[in-house]
């Protein structure tokens, strides 16, 4: 590990000054970072502790129904906090299916919205990745790329972003407050993450410095919180990063669709928000015409980007589930083994 | 020094602590922290050593920036080939049959990634990492060749450690001719690392030509003669310490290079050095077991008997050294055949040297044996424990020997009873849960060689009337401390909180290998052999003494009984060991033994331990996403020792053939040879969620011949069975046979 300078900034202001500087990398729980520190990954320079910031640490239900969230609020707080769940259950569904316990309880939300990607070329030093290295190329373009993007990939990059928590924002367009050198700004999380395009290693809409303090769900968020599912396909039943995943919600009325909000994870370099497929839904019955549709629609400009053909179809099988999953209704308590498709909904799950 | 002594006068005998469910002795040091394991040794003046791995597979180091290194603040010094001391045995010499060519930066050729190229030491870890980073090797590389496509295919003439390459009895060709059903069955099985909990370690120590190394290690006396024989010194000189083990599955019964770096770095700059492996550095210089592709063959008569049994197995090898996983062999003895073959092909190809990973050989080829047995009795229609019932072995088909012992059947019965297995439909896609997904059953026979090596004791009756009780024995969280300790009190005839149970050092007598599951076996053997010395000795003195209530018993005339020698046919006359050493003077007595096996009986009889593994899957009929929801095993492993912790071990083992069948797979880039999923992260192993029920019956067997305690081995056979019955679990649930493991959610997508 390269020799750095650690900084613990008491203010905002002091924290945008030190975050400024060239080299300087936000560190908050560090369960990302530090893994991408010791791999030689990343090498920063100087690391600004935000955890200790003032103010970061609120989880606030709004008078107009929405929501603002620290960015420092822990995931395993925020998904354990009753009014949050009972407002966007498949948030908190979200939060519980991903890592472990350990890791919820010191992961952040800012954090989580930062993490990188878990493609093992990004995480070796010694391969080439355009996204870690401009200009570098990609060494998972021909070599192991089984569960790399089926969506919005490009051949400069294949990665896939890993967050659960994400995906379910995106779909209950979330948006965030970002603080930098040059004041403060709000933007939607769906612009936060880019897609590879040719410059993969410009990987969010973040400027040099600017930091994500808070994040907000708009009142309309909460309408379809009966209706609400987050599901994980994964190769073992905890504890690991998504195949693919979907978030979804819906606001039905007499077996019709009002609203509806659909988001995959695990298929492209952001969260990716199934807009046609909302649209689709969207005035329908609420049924299964509705939902085969919609997942073909979702999926309709997937394509492979290596071995990973099985991904679309598996991925158009988890958006089909999910929306039936969402269309029978929120569960009481969110599951034993939250997100699965293995999990038992009723009162009989394994604890 | 006598042979296992026990039959001798038969003051002792197994079972006032053998037999009883202790909690591990060691189990409140290891919660509370204050356990000491290798890297948690630090010396005055320790240093850091971080050793730089190659990140090309094959071809030469062509620079190293040393001056960028050396002039980082911390760093004390840098060895690569040009400086590296020199040593006195060669890295590529074997002088035992547990020897493998390791790399001690002898030159600059590159022949795996992850090699060690050089060894950074500093005053910090941080200083000797970024040390190690600052080398910024510069390379000559050549195309490295890492799937069995890409390697080089060679005749294998030994597999595992010595075992012949192929095997014949019968005529495979005839007897599969003649068959009236066949079934052949292809399987792969991965690369897997053993990925113990604790790394790699060393902390090594010198006090002029003398040193000490800590470091966790499965086979002490055989560790010490290695370090000595690298660095040079009589073995004597070399004191290695390994109390406690976390985790050590046969990667930690043999030395690597960057062991034998650390011992000369502290040698060379004067100070005590420490090295620990980062989790990415273990894929490569400390073994794994390799790859196999499997194919079998199986004829049967009308009635599901076996006309013919050929197992072939390709397995890979590193191109500079032998250890070829002795899957096929896996079919030797189990299943009653006429016609038996067994074989096994090389592949080289630019990876770490494999070596003995849990189960090495039984893991992979029980895997592939089960599955294909499965098959058999499908294509039979019958029901997959008939099937195994009508070809049961009476006697070992490989020699024609008997068996020391086997309760298969016993097994069968009763995880099918507890399993609740009768009833279950043939087909298969036959089951749903409540929720619509599919449910399958499956099974798998397990069996496991009940190996015994030679192990030494010490035991030392003491005047206040405990005693100690030595042999360099190893905890590797098996809970060797606690069965152990329990054979031993039953060798002295005293209770086990009146023994001093002390093991893991290189100055106790030679408690030969934690491996094979033969350990309890072999230390056991030798722990109570020595308790009996002792008692026989103390008897001696009772016996002969005038003043003594047993005066004129006979030697043979007492026994021993929680510190009392007792008269055999009086038990009103007794007498305690203190009040023994006490009249005659004496502060200790001391008895020895070694733990061996009767050379008659391993001539004449077949030894195995023997098992039923019964599993239960649910799969998602349409996401394919697989859990087991229950394992049950039956197993039969001669006389427990310690139930608990025997089901503890069977536990383990069975979770870890969970994990083969559907979790663990190394990643290797197929370009660069480089692991793509060197972390937990990304190599899996199952989490609690993956285990939701998991349960281990232990059938009741007297074996009068493996040894004189009449101990087997549980700390592999549980891998064995597992594997299989959860593929053919997975089966049962959808109709596809897997042909691969793990068994991944697209093997059943695209199926």
């Amino acid at each position: 590990m390269n020799l750095f300078e650690y900084i613990r900034p008491a203010s905002l202001d002091e924290a945008v000054a030190a975050g400024s500087e060239p080299g300087a990398a936000y560190l908050a729980a560090g369960t990302n970072l530090l893994d991408l520190m010791k791999t030689g990954a990343a090498r920063p320079a100087r690391l600004v502790d935000v955890t200790r910031l003032p103010g970061l640490d609120r989880i606030e239900l709004l008078a107009d129904g929405g929501a603002r969230i620290g960015a420092m609020v822990r995931n395993a707080e925020l998904a354990r906090d009753r009014g949050f769940a009972r407002s966007y259950p498949a948030v908190a569904e979200a939060l519980l299916s991903g890592a472990s316990p350990q890791i919820r309880n010191a992961a952040t939300l800012g954090g989580n919205l930062m993490q990188r990607t878990r493609c093992a070329y990004f995480f070796d030093p010694a391969s080439n990745c355009g996204r870690r290295d401009p200009g570098a190329g990609c060494d998972a373009r021909a070599g192991l790329n089984h569960a790399h993007a089926i969506l919005g990939w490009s051949d400069a990059c294949l990665a896939t972003h890993p967050s659960d928590l994400c995906v379910a924002l995106v779909a209950l367009d979330a948006s965030l407050e970002i603080v930098g050198p040059a004041g403060r700004r709000v933007i939607p999380l769906e612009e936060l993450h880019r897609l590879p395009g040719d410059a993969p290693s410009r990987e969010t809409a973040l400027e040099a410095g600017e930091l994500i303090v808070a994040l907000r769900l708009p009142p309309e968020a909460a309408a379809v919180r009966a209706h609400s599912r987050y599901l994980k396909l994964r190769e073992r039943t905890s504890f690991a990063f998504a195949l693919v995943s979907a978030a979804a919600g819906l606001e039905i009325a007499d077996g019709r669709i009002r609203r509806a909000r659909l988001a995959l994870g695990g298929v492209a370099a952001k969260p990716w928000r199934a807009r046609a497929a909302e649209e689709a839904l969207e005035g329908a019955l609420a049924g299964p015409l509705a939902f085969a549709e919609a997942a073909a629609l979702a999926l309709a400009d997937a394509r492979p980007s290596g071995d990973n053909a099985y991904k679309i179809e598996l991925a158009r099988r988890l958006v089909l589930r999910a929306l039936e999953r969402a269309a029978a209704g929120t569960p009481e308590r969110i599951p034993a083994l939250p997100a699965s498709v293995l999990a038992d909904t009723g009162a009989t799950a394994h604890a | 020094m006598p042979d296992t002594p026990l039959t001798g006068p038969g003051h002792v005998r197994l079972g006032s602590n053998s037999g009883q469910p202790l909690t591990r002795r060691d189990g409140f040091l290891k919660v509370t922290g204050a356990a000491t394991f290798a890297a948690d040794n630090r010396p005055a003046g320790l240093l850091h050593a971080v050793h730089a791995i190659s990140t090309i597979a094959r071809g030469r180091v062509r620079s190293l920036d040393v001056a960028a290194a050396r002039a980082h603040p911390g760093v004390v010094e840098v060895i690569t080939p040009a400086n590296r001391p020199p040593l006195a045995r060669d890295q590529d010499d074997k002088p035992t049959m547990f020897s493998w060519r390791v790399e001690t930066l002898q030159d600059d050729r590159v022949r795996y990634a992850g090699q060690p190229i050089a060894l950074v030491i500093a005053e910090t870890l941080e200083a000797a990492t970024e040390g190690a980073h600052l080398l910024a090797p510069g390379y000559a590389p050549e195309p490295a060749r890492i799937g069995f496509e890409d390697g080089e295919a060679f005749e294998a003439e030994t597999v595992g450690i010595g075992s012949p390459a192929a095997f014949v009895r019968g005529e495979v060709e005839a007897g599969l001719a003649g068959a009236t059903v066949r079934v052949e069955f292809r399987v792969e099985t991965p690369t897997q690392y053993h990925n113990a909990m604790e790394p790699h370690a060393i902390v090594a120590a010198w006090d002029g030509d003398r040193v000490t190394i800590d470091s966790p290690n499965q086979a002490i006396a055989m560790g010490q003669a290695a370090f000595a024989g690298f660095l040079g010194i009589p073995p004597e000189n070399v004191t290695l310490r390994s109390p406690f083990i976390g985790g050590g599955f046969g990667s930690k019964a043999i030395l690597s290079g960057p062991h034998v770096l650390a011992a000369l770095a502290a040698r060379m700059v004067g100070r005590p050095v420490k090295l620990v492996f980062r989790r990415d550095q273990m894929v490569g210089p400390v073994g794994h077991r390799g790859a196999t592709r499997q194919r079998l063959r199986l004829g049967m008569d009308r009635d599901g008997h076996l006309t013919a049994l050929d197992h072939e197995a390709v397995v890979m090898t590193s191109a500079f050294d032998d250890f070829l996983e002795p899957a096929a062999n896996a079919s030797q003895n189990i299943y009653a055949t006429p016609a038996l073959a067994t074989r096994h092909g090389g592949v080289r190809v630019d990876l770490g040297t494999p070596g003995p990973m849990r189960a090495p050989g039984e893991a992979s080829g029980s895997a592939a044996l089960e599955c294909a047995v499965d098959e058999a009795a499908v294509a039979c229609g019958i029901d997959p424990l008939e099937f195994r019932l009508r070809n049961y072995a009476e006697t070992d088909p490989a020699t024609g020997r008997p068996y020391s012992s086997k309760a298969l059947r016993e097994c069968y019965a009763q995880g099918a009873e507890r399993f609740g297995w009768a009833g279950r439909p043939l087909a298969p896609r036959r089951m749903r849960d409540g929720a619509g997904r599919l449910i399958g059953w499956g099974m798998g026979s397990a069996l496991f060689p009940a190996p015994m090596f030679r192990a030494e004791a010490r035991a030392v009756l003491r005047a206040d009337g405990t005693a100690l009780v030595e042999t360099s024995a190893v905890d590797m969280g098996q809970g060797a401390w606690t069965a152990l300790a329990q054979i031993a009190a039953d060798g002295l005839g005293l209770p086990v909180e009146r023994i001093e149970f002390r093991a893991g050092h290189s100055d106790h007598p030679d408690g030969g290998v934690a491996g094979g599951s033969g350990h309890t076996a072999t230390a056991g053997s030798a722990l109570f052999g020595a308790g009996a010395d002792a008692v026989a000795r103390l008897a001696e003195l009772a016996t002969g003494h005038p003043d003594s209530p047993l005066f004129g018993a006979g030697n043979a005339g007492v026994e021993a009984r929680l510190g009392r020698l007792v008269h055999r046919e009086d038990p009103g006359r007794h007498e305690s060991y203190a009040d023994i050493l006490a009249r005659a003077g004496i502060a200790e007595l001391a008895g020895q033994a070694v733990g061996a096996r009767d050379p008659a009986h391993a001539r004449d009889r077949a030894m195995f331990s023997h098992g039923a593994v019964f599993a239960e899957v649910q799969v998602d009929p349409d996401l394919c996403q697989i859990r087991v929801s229950r394992l049950v095993g039956a197993f039969a492993a001669g006389r427990i020792i310690n139930p608990h912790l025997a089901r503890s071990q069977l536990n383990g083992g069975m979770i870890w053939g969970l994990s083969f069948a559907l979790h663990e797979e190394a990643l290797h880039d197929p370009r660069t040879g480089r692991s793509m999923n060197a972390d937990l992260a990304g190599y899996h192993v199952p989490v609690n969620a993956d285990v939701p029920s998991v349960e281990a019956l232990l059938v009741h067997e007297d074996d009068p011949y493996v040894n004189p305690l009449g101990v087997k081995g549980v700390g592999e056979i549980g891998i064995t069975g597992t594997v299989g019955a959860i593929a053919n679990a997975v089966w049962h649930a959808t109709g596809t046979r897997p042909r691969r493991f793990p068994i991944r959610i697209r093997d059943l997508l695209e199926a």
